[in-house]
């Protein structure tokens, strides 16, 4: 389908550009300043160029990070948006059941990030929380501020209990915009239940899916409050994720420049793979039409 | 037998959901010495102290009132521009419509950590800090681009046949949109509702970094509960369980909207 050419489509637009660039522009711009300036006080400011630029990509530590993100991200991505579609696909269509999944499914997702941290700490202390005491009974050897794996793991796992519902909240919203007629002429084909899933079901819901992937892709790889407030980056820095880095810097040392120069070049990753995921998604499938 | 299996298997994901939340309302109804001392499923003498606390201390039911007012403000604001603008996005071709959309969506690209301080600086040049209409301005950087993603993923399922013949038919534009478009992305429309809501109202460094006392949110009431003694776990708990109430309550208002879908007949 050809879509209508008007300009005059602007006018529509042009309250949310307002809207969204008072907040985004005046920022930005602010920390591209700072990125290249050395700053000691108002006024006392020189102009340093790329150099702030040139210490934080040599720095190692940056490096180490940046892997770790990805597989964090990329561990995020496999595990939650197959899960979340296999939910949505067994959640119930109507009735008081679908209405109480859905109240159900809200609920991990309205606890601020800080406090999600905090109630893990607890939940998966082996002396006074159930998550550790289950683990110790079954006699696992675990203990996430200890051992790297151990506290993957548990991130892992807060990160799934917190997000998958995000996930399945827009898949079943997807599924439910399906009208009832593709599944008629479907039944009257004979389609197999895995047919429906392939050819009704996952073109219909390329465009939540894409909302859905690209979404735990920007909030995962931008991660702070939950794991700086569970592991604090630790044990070593083996959960010292991107975020968690630029926090150091930013107000540990406050050294503004490199922190600047560090967000600018975390944001051109974040905005290439999120570019990357939108036009792979907007070409999947659009040879099934 | 099939749908029995996949009836055990969602009931059990909904356990594994509920144990953490369990965990923070057993935590809720016990007292820090309670918590701190013993494993108990269930709490073996229970306490309403807690809640009390919350409910009868204006710093603590002023955060709650303060994050409403703000997150609902955002909500609205971030429904009202993105409706209009993700039906341009869906039905016209226009300069720039595809760059202009992307465009949107790299506002929720930026690691927050340094940018707070220029907005700290810019809301503080026009006068707002600590006002909720800053809090709900500011939001809208994150919480628009997403109303518009998602409402123009559902507009876009919307045949346009259905427009061409509302305007054969004499209708106004707005008086479509309002009678017989909105009401068929009533779905998306709810699920945008709920997410504009929830990532105003779980969103902390912003807030925090806008507001002093007056608009002060509760969330950053919450990270108060540190203290010399160490945390008063009880007391975060139980702030913890109610800042779950009014999300759910507003998707219990919008599981309709949600749950029954996608109705072709109407028109």
């Amino acid at each position: 389908m050809e879509k209508w050419p008007d300009n005059r489509a602007w006018f529509m637009v042009i309250p949310v550009f307002l809207v969204v660039a008072v907040s985004a522009i005046i920022p930005l711009m602010t920390v591209v300043n700072y990125s290249v300036q050395d700053i000691f006080g108002p006024g006392q400011r020189y102009f340093v160029g790329t150099e702030w630029f040139e210490q934080v990509l040599g720095d190692r530590r940056l490096h180490d990070a940046l892997w770790r993100q990805f597989l964090f991200s990329g561990l995020v991505l496999l595990i939650e948006i197959p899960l979340g579609v296999l939910i949505a696909l067994a959640m119930p269509k109507r009735g008081w059941a679908a209405s109480f999944s859905l109240v159900l499914l809200a609920l991990p997702l309205l606890i601020p990030w800080n406090v999600i941290g905090t109630i893990w700490i607890i939940f998966t202390r082996p002396d006074i929380g159930l998550f550790g005491a289950t683990i110790n009974t079954l006699g696992l050897d675990f203990d996430h501020t200890a051992r790297a794996l151990d506290a993957w793991v548990t991130l892992m796992l807060m990160e799934v209990w917190h997000w998958t519902p995000l996930v399945v909240l827009l898949a079943y919203a997807g599924l439910q915009a399906i009208p009832e007629a593709y599944y008629q002429a479907a039944r009257i084909d004979g389609a197999s239940a895995f047919a429906v899933f392939r050819y009704i079901q996952l073109p219909k819901m390329r465009g939540v899916l894409t909302i859905a992937v690209l979404l735990r892709f920007m909030d995962s790889f931008l991660i702070y409050a939950e794991p700086f407030v569970l592991t604090g980056g630790g044990p070593g820095n083996s959960t010292t994720f991107l975020s968690i880095h630029l926090v150091k810097i930013a107000v540990g040392q406050f050294d503004l420049g490199p922190a600047a120069a560090f967000s600018i070049i975390y944001f051109l990753i974040v905005l290439l793979f999120s570019w990357l995921f939108y036009q792979a998604l907007q070409r999947a499938g659009t040879g099934d039409k | 037998m099939r749908i029995q299996k996949r009836t055990i298997a969602l009931i059990l994901y909904f356990v594994l959901l509920l144990l953490p939340i369990y965990w923070m309302l057993n935590m809720s109804l016990r007292t820090n010495a309670d918590i701190l001392t013993t494993f108990s499923l269930i709490p073996t003498d229970p306490t309403l102290k807690n809640y009390l606390k919350i409910f009868t201390d204006a710093s603590w039911y002023s955060g709650y009132l303060n994050s409403i007012y703000y997150v609902t403000l955002n909500t609205v604001i971030s429904l009202t521009v993105a409706l209009p603008a993700a039906y341009a996005f869906s039905r016209y071709s226009f300069l720039g419509d595809k760059h202009m959309f992307f465009w949107l969506l790299t506002n929720r690209m930026a690691p927050p950590a340094v940018f707070l301080l220029p907005f700290f600086q810019l809301y503080s040049t026009v006068g707002l800090i600590d006002t909720h209409i800053a809090v709900a301005i500011s939001h809208c950087l994150f919480n628009v681009p997403l109303a518009v993603w998602i409402l123009e993923g559902f507009m876009s399922g919307v045949p346009r046949e259905i427009d061409e013949m509302s305007y054969i038919d004499g209708y106004s534009f707005p008086r479509f949109f309002l009678t017989v478009f909105v009401p068929l992305i009533r779905t998306g429309i709810g699920v945008t509702a709920f997410f504009c809501f929830m990532f105003s109202w779980v969103e902390l460094l912003l807030a925090r970094t806008l507001t002093t006392t007056d608009a002060k949110p509760i969330a950053a009431t919450m990270t108060r509960t540190v203290s010399a003694t160490g945390l008063d776990w009880g007391l975060l708990a139980a702030a913890g369980i109610l800042t779950i109430v009014p999300g759910a309550l507003v998707i219990w208002f919008v599981r309709n909207y949600i749950a029954k879908g996608f109705a072709l007949g109407r028109v």
